[in-house]
């Protein structure tokens, strides 16, 4: 932690770190939704991976620690694994040889375009003003943990009932003889 | 350039637009399945560095909360889409057309 806090400390190594991971997050987005060379789904989630970790990367240069590490654990270690793990039970051999569908693509670029530009605009419209000042807060284990357990205690027991709900219905979808 | 709130926000939103297409584009509903999990790491980083440069740990908080229900959506989610390939034995969206009209 303190290694990272020196490295963190320069004036110049964060914005050169968050260009490349900022740059490798996209990439490998890109490479997730469309991937020229291969339309196999075990592609689409290496490259997820890819995404979790370097966005962990963004995470730390935020000085979010903890959320760097559930990221990396739950999404890059317990999802993703899930992901491999269904589509091993799929055959999935028929699925590589249909094309995406041009209609599709163009209307979904012009609509996503859209959506992109105005989120975009609103942002520079934005009054400047908080790039000056040098935030202090740390996201470590510490200051997180006793903010979960003293004001977002209630949200945190409904988080476990909701967890329970999800492994009951799991079970229950995953009999053989789904009614 | 110095790396600002504009500059975090700004990856998140082209990461949420490339979520989108892929739900919009793809076909395969495992791919669709993982482009929701792109758009919901884009709000991820939207809320972490609000948090961060709000200097309030709430986004933080609800962040983690965020990683939670997706673990569990993710679950449930896949366990719907094998319970549907053995009935159909398809995880392509054009073969569900059982409520088109």
């Amino acid at each position: 932690m303190e290694a990272i806090n020196n490295l963190l400390g320069g004036s110049m190594v964060p914005d050169v770190l968050f260009y490349v991971f900022a740059a490798l997050t996209l990439l490998c987005g890109v490479l997730v939704v469309a991937n020229p060379f291969s339309r196999n789904p075990v592609t689409s989630a290496m490259f997820l991976v890819l995404t979790i970790i370097s966005m962990a990367g963004l995470f730390v240069l935020l000085h979010a620690f903890f959320l760097a590490a559930v990221q990396i654990i739950v999404y890059a270690g317990a999802v993703i694994v899930l992901f491999l793990f269904v589509i091993m039970l799929l055959d999935l051999k028929e699925e590589q040889r249909r094309k995406i569908k041009l209609f599709g693509a163009l209307t979904g670029l012009i609509s996503v375009g859209a959506i992109v530009v105005i989120s975009l605009k609103a942002l520079g419209a934005m009054p400047p003003g908080q790039n000056g000042t040098a935030p202090q807060l740390e996201g470590g284990t510490e200051a997180l943990g006793k903010l979960l357990f003293t004001q977002y205690v209630l949200p945190f027991e409904v988080v476990s009932v909701l967890l329970l709900v999800a492994m009951v219905g799991v079970i229950l979808l995953s009999r053989k003889d789904l009614k | 350039m110095h790396a600002g709130l504009e500059q975090y926000l700004t990856v998140s939103f082209l990461l949420f637009g490339l979520g989108l297409l892929g739900v919009i584009m793809r076909r395969n509903l495992l791919v669709i399945y993982m482009s929701l999990e792109l758009m919901l790491n884009a709000a991820n980083l939207a809320l972490v560095s609000f948090s961060r440069f709000n200097d309030k740990l709430d986004g933080q908080v609800l962040v983690f909360f965020i990683i939670t229900v997706a673990a569990a959506e993710v679950a449930v989610g896949l366990a719907l889409i094998v319970a549907l390939y053995r009935k159909r034995q398809s995880a392509h969206v054009e073969d569900l057309t059982t409520m088109k009209l």
